[in-house]
């Protein structure tokens, strides 16, 4: 019981550390104004895809509808915030695009997630583009022009925030009776089934987290850009997600930090190339699979217990 | 009347191009997200080479299938190869870099503008009655019908469409028997590559204007005709492209033009729900 | 006391009766086998029970704690939570997870820890983990497999991961346990070390086992009743003795001359 409290501990000292380092870098100049905007960025897109990971590394199933539910959750939050513009609004926002996301992917889990892989692929696909079709022509939503003048309220210190929380409802769920049953299902879902494990029941959940924190994701993004649009999300957005996901390791989510670092930096540097931009990125990124296939950290994760079972080791062996 | 004339001009495009998807999906597995972008370079070929060398329509629609199989096979060769024994999903990410390096290179060499695309040949309108059918669109249609049956041909009586039908079923098998899978997977790459080289040039012909981005669309639209019917089919993915064609057609005649790609998802979802592995598809079951 | 009552059970895949008008019973605690030849539908008859396949004709009901109880028609994950659990003839082991978590997976049905529980990592969380833990590790204790723990499913020796197919069905706390070809591909050692296993969860878990096999020596050294089902058909049912004396079963196996 002891050692899950260090354990605790220790996670919450590296997020409170993690915080105030990168506060003081951004105080004594080494990060600027440009900077905190790459920051911010990266954030959102490790929310995103931290869930889609949960969804494809570690409930196995094929989705490429994640930017259906960003949609969902930026839609709500920005039209909630454009009437209540403090940070109460923002909380309530995220939490009332959340539960939207959830619903909306129950109602197309349950009958979608039968189908297996490229089918479930291209389903999901078409729901994110039926939700983006919805939205260009919904008067409230103000059609394809899309919302503008929205509260700048996610500001760094929320997306930090933002960050840690969805990570840790994410990692906890994992590691508990859920996220075994889940991650049972991908291995194998007729042994799973025949454990006594209702396998329909956990991909819905795996997926309707997925939605939810997507929409966390999708309403950071309104609150800090300022302006959405249907266009924001459309497949192209989904694709990202998921190269994110699968460059960093499918099923690691300390792959998806490094890998999502990784790219904003590399988004960032390549700023300066104007048009060549893409090629570049597009360059490394076959390149990256090409000789990385599974990854940049594969299935690997970092675990204080066992940097700390590493520790105690080689203290041992110094002793002896 | 007339609706159902041009869905199926734009019908026959979706399904020259969902024949690269499915036979490349039906050998390796992979949805080559770079097919629609090798549509683009079809049309931009076809671009050229009427403009430049003033090539006549048949001599542009015959080097861009030649040009197309080409850069099909380079693509597998490079991008994909290495990938062979990988988890699949490595191989789509792949295919989406190979997608966006065409898109962005394409637009990086020639600028994203849009351009318009040269009039190889006059048009004449005909009209029956009520529907009035242009010169072009019966092309589409008689061309698109011409290759398609050739395809077939080669699939079903030709040595290497036996190796196809072989390596998609079992390529370990097929292996054994001495089928080389490299050529085989190369020579899929090329047919399917060509089919969409021609639609390109047809489809500049026909929308008179093209640009790097072009083949984004009407590729995934492409991907889902060839869900629709069950992917690996090739007499599916036929049949897939024309009925979307005429879907998209008829939400437009019916005044729905700013729904016609969410009708299209919602029917495959819908057709998905009933018949788990398209229309024609067999579900597999895995066996206990 | 009869546990499971199988009725005139018929399976037919198309035009082929997989499975034809089977009628058997599995007594509390008895020990029983299914043999007969390659393709009679053995493991279809495995699938039928365990709700994989449902059956085109024919009752399958089970005596539980709450009466009794109709198990056609049920999905698997149902069935095996009335307490029918299985292994799979080509090992079905989650590869890439732990041992343990292969072990601590059966007993999700069992398991209460909420949602909120686990995402708010509440005390009760760590109390009913350790619990699970302990129950999951004792059980590996039986089965000599406490030190490997930690790894991975797909990495252990073919004997190994059978005898950790049979672990996790006993975590699902079944009332029958069916063994679809337990002994398959190993050596006559290994085989000794099961069969007496076999016997000791039978009696020290008070369950009903249903075993496949090919191997004779294991089925007539364990069993207390055989089946023998040939072309989907039950063709003979009896003591071990019974059995080998049984001229239909000799001419199934040795073919029509005799």
């Amino acid at each position: 019981m002891k050692k899950n409290l260090k354990y605790n501990l220790t996670w919450l000292a590296i997020m409170v550390v993690g915080y105030v380092v990168i506060n003081l870098l951004e105080f004594v100049g080494v990060i600027d104004q440009f900077g905190e905007n790459t920051m911010v960025l990266i954030g959102i897109n490790i929310i995103l895809a931290t869930g889609l990971n949960l969804i494809i590394g570690f409930s196995g199933q094929f989705s490429l509808g994640h930017a259906g539910f960003m949609a969902i959750g930026a839609y709500v939050c920005a039209l909630i915030t454009s009437s209540i513009s403090t940070p109460m609004g923002m909380a309530i926002g995220m939490i009332a695009g959340a539960a939207v996301s959830a619903l909306v992917a129950l109602i197309v889990g349950i009958p979608t997630l039968r189908l297996d892989g490229d089918y479930l692929a291209i389903a999901t696909m078409g729901v994110a583009e039926i939700i983006r079709i919805i939205l260009n022509n919904l008067k409230i939503t103000n059609g394809p022009a899309g919302l503008y003048n929205i509260p700048l309220l996610a500001t760094w210190p929320v997306v930090y925030l933002m960050v840690c929380v969805t990570t840790l409802i994410i990692v906890n769920f994992i590691h508990s009776r859920d996220g075994r049953a889940v991650m049972s299902v991908r291995e194998n879902e007729i042994a799973s089934e025949s454990m006594g494990v209702n396998t329909t029941k956990w991909k819905v959940l795996a997926f309707v987290i997925g939605a939810a924190t997507a929409a966390i994701g999708g309403a950071l993004h309104a609150n800090y850009i300022q302006t959405i649009a249907p266009t924001d999300f459309g497949i192209m957005e989904s694709i990202n997600i998921l190269i994110i996901v699968v460059l960093g390791g499918i099923g690691s989510i300390t792959g998806t930090f490094v890998a999502a670092a990784v790219l904003g930096l590399l988004d960032m540097i390549l700023q300066n190339f104007g048009t060549l931009r893409m090629v570049l990125y597009s360059l490394a990124l076959i390149l990256l699979m090409v000789f990385k296939p599974s990854g940049l950290l594969g299935t690997w994760e970092f675990s204080v217990r066992n940097l700390f079972n590493r520790f105690t080791k080689s203290k041992q062996k110094g002793d002896a | 009347m007339q609706q159902l004339v041009n869905g199926h001009s734009l019908g026959s495009i979706y399904a020259l191009l969902a024949l690269g998807y499915t036979m490349v999906y039906g050998i390796i597995k992979l949805i080559n997200f770079a097919h629609g972008d090798i549509y683009m370079l079809g049309a931009f070929w076809g671009y050229y080479v009427i403009n430049q060398l003033h090539f006549n329509f048949w001599l542009a629609l015959v080097s861009a299938m030649l040009f197309c199989a080409l850069v099909g096979v380079v693509i597998e060769y490079l991008a994909y190869r290495p990938l062979r024994n990988s988890p699949r999903i490595a191989a789509l990410i792949t295919a989406i870099g190979v997608s966006f390096l065409l898109e962005n290179g394409m637009a990086y060499m020639f600028s994203s503008n849009v351009r318009s695309f040269p009039q190889a040949m006059k048009v004449h309108q005909y009209h029956l009655g009520s529907i009035s059918i242009s010169n072009i669109q019966i092309l589409i249609l008689v061309v698109s019908i011409a290759l398609m049956i050739l395809l077939q041909l080669i699939v079903r009586r030709t040595k290497m469409g036996k190796a196809m039908r072989g390596v998609s079923v079992d390529p370990d098998a097929a292996q054994l028997i001495g089928i080389n899978i490299d050529r085989t997977i190369s020579f899929t790459f090329a047919l399917g590559s060509a089919m969409a080289g021609a639609a390109g040039v047809m489809i500049g012909l026909y929308y008179n204007s093209i640009d790097p981005l072009m083949g984004m669309t009407p590729g995934i639209k492409a991907f889902v005709a060839a869900v629709l019917d069950g992917i690996g089919l090739i007499l599916g993915a036929a049949i897939g492209g024309f009925v979307i064609g005429l879907l998209e057609t008829t939400m437009q005649a019916l005044g729905f033009s700013a729904f016609k790609d969410a009708a299209v998802y919602a029917v495959l979802i819908i057709i998905l729900l009933i018949r788990p592995a398209g229309i024609l598809g067999k579900k597999i079951k895995e066996k206990v | 006391m009869t546990l499971l009552d199988i009725k005139e059970l018929t399976k037919n895949f198309g035009g082929l009766t997989a499975v034809s008008d089977v009628t058997m019973h599995l007594n509390d605690n008895e020990l029983v086998a299914l043999i007969g030849p390659n393709g009679a539908g053995k493991t279809t008859l495995f699938n039928l029970l365990t709700g994989v396949i449902v059956p085109s004709e024919g009752t399958i009901s089970m005596q539980t704690d709450n009466g009794l109880q109709v198990l056609n028609k049920m999905k698997p994950y149902k069935v095996a939570q009335t307490g029918l659990a299985r292994t799979f003839q080509n090992i079905r082991l989650f590869k890439d997870l732990s041992v343990l978590d292969n072990v601590l997976i059966a007993m999700t049905a069992n398991n209460k820890e909420g949602f909120f529980e686990s995402i708010f990592r509440l005390p009760s969380f760590y109390h009913k983990e350790a619990a699970l833990r302990k129950e999951a590790v004792d059980l590996l204790k039986i089965f000599d497999m406490q030190d490997q723990v930690d790894n991975l499913a797909k990495n252990l020796p073919y004997g190994a991961q059978r005898r950790l197919e049979i672990v996790r069905a006993l975590a699902t706390k079944p009332r029958i346990l069916f063994l679809d070809e337990p002994a398959a591909g190993m050596n006559p050692e290994e085989t000794a070390d099961l069969t007496r296993l076999i016997r000791q969860i039978q009696k020290e878990f008070r369950i009903t086992v249903l075993l496949i096999e090919h191997d004779m020596s294991l089925v007539m050294n364990l069993a207390q009743r055989i089946y023998v089902l040939e072309y989907g058909q039950l063709i003979a049912e009896g003591t071990p003795a019974e059995i080998q004396k049984d001229e239909k079963v000799i001419k199934a196996y040795l073919g029509g001359e005799s």
